[in-house]
């Protein structure tokens, strides 16, 4: 039969040209895969989501207890369990000393590593250098413990004296700690300064401008958002971290910002407490999931922040 | 003592990759506030010639050059020369618009900014954009991102961003071939503008392009010999090239009996 097409000319069927098979065709393969993919994505987000579910709820058992309300949980100073005191500051200061130490080491040293390895090192030179930095975050973090308890804190104490500095401090701990994330901050730096355009360097290099210029103030804006992403990390990591402190930042709340003091932070605490012989839903027991929910929060209120720190900073070079 | 014409002058120059001869004995001079067209085909070591006017080649490992490029009579490959201050002086616009992820203001003040502009920058921002026949189309949206302009706008941009720092020569690299006709007219145009200011070389695949703006030609090609090294084989007046060349191979290239 003639169709009018668009152009108002007539089109026959043509015996002379058969038609050619363009019917859809079934391909399981590609279903099998889809779905496959599908689980395993949706199976991380379903245990992070039980994750959530089994804090909160164990959470809830605390906070419902009449001895605790969540007022005195987020700004009582003093944590004492036994006689149902349940502040959580003392375990927090302890948290943000050891944390802040460890980035105030990690940060910078861990940019000017990636720096280096991103625009100074000769290719031969990247390439030796970047293993052995990942092999550090290989390390087990016991092993960084016994370094901070044994070498740190003599170190400290000779220092600044033995009368300053406890046998047991959160300096020592957030020190090595910083040593700890210094590979994953320069790693991921170096990653992200790495994936930044040549074009762009050549544009920067083109007007005269200094290797130094060209890092600083081309590169590094535009690499911004995976530095950010680097520190966040290494944030999360220094918060969550549990066996440094565990070992050598002390083995008690204490509410001081003193460095140089013992103090127990909230991963240590979860730890020591979750080691001893406590009965399933007593107060005490309940306690380390409101812990849990607290650090989980913070860590998720960083990402947060971070994410809008960097869809305002951020240089986008594409 | 008459003025001296030339800008570049290149005595045997050889620019090496590791041990491969990319570019062999180029011995050409660069005439002042005029346009020089680098043709050629792929890979004979066009762009190269151009990035060893303002030792661009050297961000490459490896890269070593034997013979002198004099720029107003000095050797820039001499020990004590330093390439920051040569690409100061040599200002350069690449094949792929390369604006920097930073405001439009900002692409053209920065580089000013970092060799220390003393005096209205706002200014300079704008004779800049005009000069690169884009302060009309953008003088409302300086504080967006250079990113956010037409292909052809973002590589006016990269010119005004290379003119900012007052340089004496622009180097362009293929300035046209990512960009439509109508751009690339006004690339063109714009170039003629340029002449009477700065000395401009530009690369060129485009044999119109280059019999179209350019007064002087370099025509290179491979050597034939063992090495496959480009060399510039005539260089001329670009009427005389596109219209008497001495060279057979010249004459085959650009009558499109290449091949």
């Amino acid at each position: 039969m003639a169709k009018k097409t668009a152009n108002g000319l007539k089109q026959d069927k043509d015996p002379a040209r058969p038609l050619l098979n363009l019917k859809k065709r079934r391909r399981p393969g590609e279903i099998v895969i889809q779905s496959l993919l599908f689980f395993t994505g949706f199976f991380s987000i379903f245990t992070t989501i039980s994750i959530v579910y089994e804090l909160g709820k164990e959470a809830w058992l605390f906070f419902r207890t009449p001895a605790v309300n969540l007022l005195e949980f987020l700004t009582g100073t003093k944590w004492q369990p036994h006689i149902e005191e349940f502040g959580i500051l003392p375990l927090a200061t302890a948290t943000l000393v050891t944390t802040a130490i460890a980035m105030a080491i990690a940060i910078p040293l861990g940019l000017a590593a990636a720096i280096y390895l991103s625009e100074y090192a000769s290719k031969k030179m990247r390439n030796t250098l970047k293993p052995i930095l990942e092999v550090l975050a290989g390390i087990p973090t016991i092993v960084y413990g016994y370094f901070a308890l044994t070498f740190v804190t003599p170190l400290l104490r000779s220092v600044f004296g033995n009368d300053i500095v406890e046998i047991y401090n959160t300096g020592s701990a957030g020190l090595v700690m910083g040593i700890l994330i210094l590979p994953l901050i320069a790693s991921i730096s170096e990653d992200a300064l790495n994936a930044v355009p040549r074009a762009l360097r050549e544009a920067a290099y083109g007007l005269g401008a200094t290797k130094l210029e060209v890092a600083v103030k081309i590169v590094l804006p535009a690499a911004l958002s995976g530095i950010a992403a680097a520190v966040i990390l290494g944030i999360s990591r220094a918060i969550g971290e549990t066996m440094i402190v565990a070992v050598a930042a002390g083995a008690g709340p204490n509410f001081t910002l003193n460095p140089f003091k013992a103090a127990e932070t909230m991963t240590g605490h979860i730890v020591r407490i979750s080691g001893g012989d406590l009965s399933y839903d007593s107060i005490d027991y309940n306690s380390i999931f409101a812990i849990g929910l607290m650090l989980f929060f913070l860590t998720l209120t960083l990402n947060i922040i971070s994410q809008r720190f960097v869809r305002r900073f951020r240089e986008v070079y594409e | 003592m008459t003025e001296i014409n030339y800008v570049f002058e290149t005595h045997g120059l050889n620019i090496f990759y590791g041990n491969f001869l990319a570019v062999a004995d180029v011995n050409i001079n660069i005439p002042r506030h005029k346009i020089t067209a680098i043709i050629g085909p792929s890979g004979c070591g066009k762009s190269t010639l151009l990035r060893a006017f303002n030792r661009m080649n050297e961000l490459v490992p490896d890269t070593h050059i034997h013979g002198e490029v004099l720029f107003e009579g000095q050797n820039l490959y001499e020990k004590s020369v330093d390439p920051v201050e040569v690409r100061y002086r040599i200002g350069m616009v690449f094949q792929k618009p390369n604006p920097f992820p930073k405001s439009i203001y900002e692409n053209v003040a920065w580089a000013a900014r970092i060799h220390g502009h003393k005096g209205n920058m706002d200014e300079l921002v704008e004779s800049s954009l005009r000069q690169a026949a884009l302060w009309d189309e953008v003088k409302d949206i300086l504080h967006s991102s250079g990113l956010a302009i037409s292909g052809g706008q973002q590589q006016r941009l990269c010119i005004a961003r290379a003119i900012a720092v007052k340089p004496e020569v622009i180097l362009m690299d293929e300035p046209a071939s990512a960009l439509d006709p109508i751009a690339t007219l006004k690339i063109e145009e714009l170039m003629q503008e340029l002449k009477q200011k700065y000395t401009i070389v530009i690369v060129t695949h485009n044999m119109q392009q280059a019999a179209r703006v350019s007064d002087h030609t370099a025509m290179m090609m491979l050597n034939g010999g063992a090495t496959r090294s480009g060399t510039v084989i005539e260089f001329d007046e670009t009427n005389k090239i596109f219209t008497r060349p001495t060279d057979k191979r010249t004459e085959d290239y650009v009558t499109g009996r290449f091949g």
